[in-house]
């Protein structure tokens, strides 16, 4: 199984029947498995910050909760967790950080170890799916025993990786939920706070010393020449590569067991730290004074695999084949046919406005053909961004700013700085990209679809009605598949003075639940088509530029207006799924629904 | 101890590269070996690359192989195969599939979709197969079966019994449709 489901796996196996999480890549199948456990409750929260103290509370109450998310959702929810490190928790807390070296899906590569140094928490970090599985309930463990929250450090090798995996039966779980008062530790005022400042202290002093008989920190003693401390799936990449050198393999990343890294130290001549991103171990290990080798050879960026790992060491590279050096055009990811976004986006890359943008499937419009997204940070900062530019452009900035935020994103980090732009009064326009899912993922629920993550038929919020509430006056509703509504709409509130809202409304084409009968695939008239490439902007998957090599041949004769055309646009019947934009942008009336 | 193989799968989202690996990845289980394969999904559902490494011996360490230490590369798509021929191994195998699946540039005109991919990977690589596997998948009824078409031809590079790839294979498709899938497999092994 993978290391996400091995996760899901453990920690019901140790009896914890309590999660809460936001989707993101590479933390999201860890939720929608352990979801459909038995006896479980399991939920999407809106952000990160909720599902954390969604968390904390299930703690204090006395369950074993886990909270799910990627890296950067640590960032959302630190809030609640620096102070939760302080109180403590009644039941036991484990949350799980996903980390994503090389960006496969993120916005960033931070190191999310930073933070269990930062917080005073302890952080485990499995290499497999295996022990990712172990990881889990040892996570547990520990919170239970020290009162603390936990960190489980993945990154996406690990949560993406399948390896075998051995089950256990569920361990019978005995419910010790319970309402207990005890205002001292878990009302964190200065005169309580400070206390509890001292006692997490404590804690970490008595971390310290659990590290070093922690049975998941081991040395695996081979040649004495060369030693390796490592962690996570650096491990097995050096493993794979050199079986004959000395281990300390780093099951808990932090706090780290000074005195067996010392041991370690003593026994083997030189010392090398593989590990990914920041030198987090090593600065920790050369504070201890031990002369290691680390980032001098390692690169800071990006993942590593058994052949990076070689080469730093060895510091040869194979003498590289000769192989062909044939251009190869990229392959970027590409919204899909039928996809909602593209009419929204093909719309705004035409109008000469600034668009700031934010993160969901939507984000890939800000590349050619399309471009109609001009900054994405993180999520929902479109909206605070739109309405910052706005104030400062002032006039030159008038009818000239758009904010665009996905339907999920909105609902995650979107609705406080609407309230500030209704309250502040702004005049730049927000369009909410609602294609009734949280498509970047993979659909998940989210709180306006209706449903719940284990599938419970829910309220599903209005979010016309929301966006008044919050004091925008001007809400519409335009269908992205009908490129002139779009138009207009974003023209006419770009044209009024204030804040207001366009709900650009189409489920994903991917979506089955909300799936509209299917409609007829389109086709160009070879005859029609003038070759002006204008469909062709619309960067829609199905559509291909073909060269005509001939312009005199019969075909061709017979084209209708320009003859100087150098190609045709064709559509994969295959892959057309009708959304019909192709048919709005043709002036030359060459595409058309396919017949029969 | 016998040494790591490894098999690289790549090609586009949404053409069943996953799924293939998974079944792949059964067989070797079945056959009683040690086995990790590792994939990332790309950002967006469709349309960027995908890849799956599938690493199978007596006991595997890392679930990514490095550079060229592929054993066998299964490309589902012609000039993609161009792009991970670094990870083969110069005794190593390459099967491709004939399909072409443009990228947006290609699509817009501003780049040509290579040609002579074939006659490129066979002038580096001895042992290189080429299917058209889309013809094999409809002639075996479904043309959702591409994936099982490559199996096929994996299972003629590998020494592993037939019994066993057809009890994986029964066992991983609803039964409506376990005869397209078989069929879909065969083609894929005799396939040269
Ligand atoms: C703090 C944080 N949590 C999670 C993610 C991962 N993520 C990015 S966008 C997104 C949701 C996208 O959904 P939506 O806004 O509905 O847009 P869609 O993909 O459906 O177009 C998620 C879960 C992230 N980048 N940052």
């Amino acid at each position: 199984m993978s290391g996400n489901e091995a996760i899901a796996r453990g920690a019901f196996e140790c009896g914890a029947r309590f999660a809460a999480g936001y989707p993101g890549t590479p933390s999201t199948e860890i939720m929608e498995t352990f979801a459909n456990y038995p006896g479980v409750y399991a939920e999407w929260s809106p952000n990160e910050k909720v599902a954390m103290e969604v968390g904390i509370g299930a703690a204090l109450a006395g369950a074993k909760a886990m909270v799910v998310m990627k890296h950067v959702g640590v960032n959302v929810a630190a809030d609640p967790l620096f102070t939760a490190s302080y109180t403590g928790t009644n039941g036991a807390l484990v949350v799980i950080t996903a980390d994503d070296p090389s960006l496969h899906s993120s916005q960033n590569e931070q190191d999310n170890r930073h933070y269990a140094r930062f917080m005073k928490i302890p952080m485990l970090e499995p290499a497999d799916s295996q022990e990712a599985k172990a990881f889990i309930k040892l996570a547990f463990d520990l919170s239970e025993h020290f009162d603390t929250p936990v960190f489980l450090r993945t990154t996406t090798r690990v949560s993406h990786s399948k390896s075998v995996v051995a089950l256990d039966e569920p361990r019978i779980t005995e419910d010790r939920t319970a309402i207990r008062f005890n205002a001292e530790k878990f009302v964190m005022v200065p005169m309580n706070a400070r206390k509890r400042r001292i006692a997490v202290e404590d804690r970490m002093r008595d971390l310290r010393a659990f590290a070093e008989t922690f049975p998941e920190n081991r040395m695996e003693l081979n040649s004495p020449d060369v030693g390796i401390i490592t962690a996570g799936i650096s491990y097995h990449y050096a493993k794979d590569v050199f079986p004959e050198f000395s281990y300390l393999k780093l099951g808990m990343v932090y706090p780290l067991p000074a005195e067996m890294i010392r041991t370690f130290a003593a026994r083997v001549r030189k010392i090398y730290v593989i590990e990914e991103l920041d030198p987090f171990l090593e600065e920790q290990i050369r504070a201890l004074g031990i002369e290691v080798t680390g980032k001098a050879i390692f690169p800071y960026t990006g993942e590593f695999d058994p052949g990076i790992v070689e080469q730093a060491i060895t510091g040869s590279r194979k003498a590289a084949r000769s192989l062909p050096e044939i251009p190869i055009p990229p392959r970027p990811p590409n919204l899909c046919p039928g996809c909602p976004h593209r009419g929204l986006f093909y719309v705004l890359g035409k109008l000469k406005i600034f668009v700031t943008g934010d993160i969901g499937c939507y984000t890939l419009s800000f590349m050619k053909p399309l471009e109609g997204m001009h900054s994405c940070i993180c999520m929902g900062a479109s909206i605070g961004m739109a309405h910052g530019m706005s104030k400062a452009l002032g006039e030159k900035g008038r009818g000239k700013i758009v904010g665009v935020i996905g339907d999920s994103t909105f609902l995650h980090s979107g609705i406080t700085p609407l309230l500030n732009m209704a309250y502040n009064r702004s005049d730049a326009v927000i369009v909410i990209c609602d294609n009734r899912t949280t498509a970047m993922t993979g659909m998940q629920e989210h709180p306006a679809t209706g449903f719940t993550l284990q599938g419970e038929r829910t309220l599903g919020v209005d979010l016309v009605a929301l966006v008044k509430t919050l004091g925008i006056e001007s809400v519409r509703i335009v269908d992205p598949y009908d490129l002139q509504a779009v138009r207009i709409a974003i023209k006419e509130e770009l044209a009024r003075p204030g804040p207001s809202v366009v709900v650009s409304r189409h489920a994903c084409a991917l979506f089955k639940r909300e799936k509209v009968a299917s409609r007829k695939s389109f086709r160009i008239d070879p005859k029609k088509c003038i070759g002006c490439r204008l469909c062709l902007g619309l960067g829609c998957p199905p559509i291909a530029w073909t060269a005509v090599e001939n312009e005199s041949d019969s075909r061709t004769k017979e084209t209708e207006g320009n003859g100087s055309r150098d190609g045709v646009a064709v559509i994969d019947q295959n892959r057309c799924v009708g959304c019909g934009l192709c048919e709005q942008v043709c002036k030359s009336g060459a595409i058309a629904e396919e017949e029969g | 101890m016998t040494e790591t193989k490894g098999i690289l799968l790549a090609g586009v989202g949404g053409q069943g590269i996953l799924r293939a690996s998974d079944i792949l990845c059964s067989v070797f289980m079945a056959a009683g070996l040690d086995v990790k394969k590792s994939e990332v999904h790309g950002m967006a559902q469709r349309g960027g690359c995908v890849t799956s490494h599938v690493r199978y011996g007596e006991k595997v360490n890392s679930p990514l192989a490095k550079k060229n230490d592929i054993d066998i590369l299964v490309s589902f798509e012609q000039m993609d195969t161009l792009r991970y021929l670094d990870y083969v191994k110069e005794s190593g195998t390459v099967i491709m599939n004939t399909e072409k699946i443009f990228p947006p540039a290609v699509n817009l005109g501003e780049a040509l979709y290579p040609s002579n991919v074939l006659e490129t990977v066979r002038r580096h690589f001895v042992k290189v197969v080429s299917i058209d596997a889309a013809t094999l998948a409809l002639r075996a009824g479904n043309i959702r079966t591409v994936n099982t078409v490559f199996l096929g031809a994996i299972s003629s590079c590998l020494n592993l019994p037939l019994e066993l790839w057809e009890k994986v294979l029964q066992e991983s498709f609803p039964s409506k449709l376990i005869s397209a899938n078989m069929e879909a497999f065969c083609s894929g092994r005799g396939a040269k």
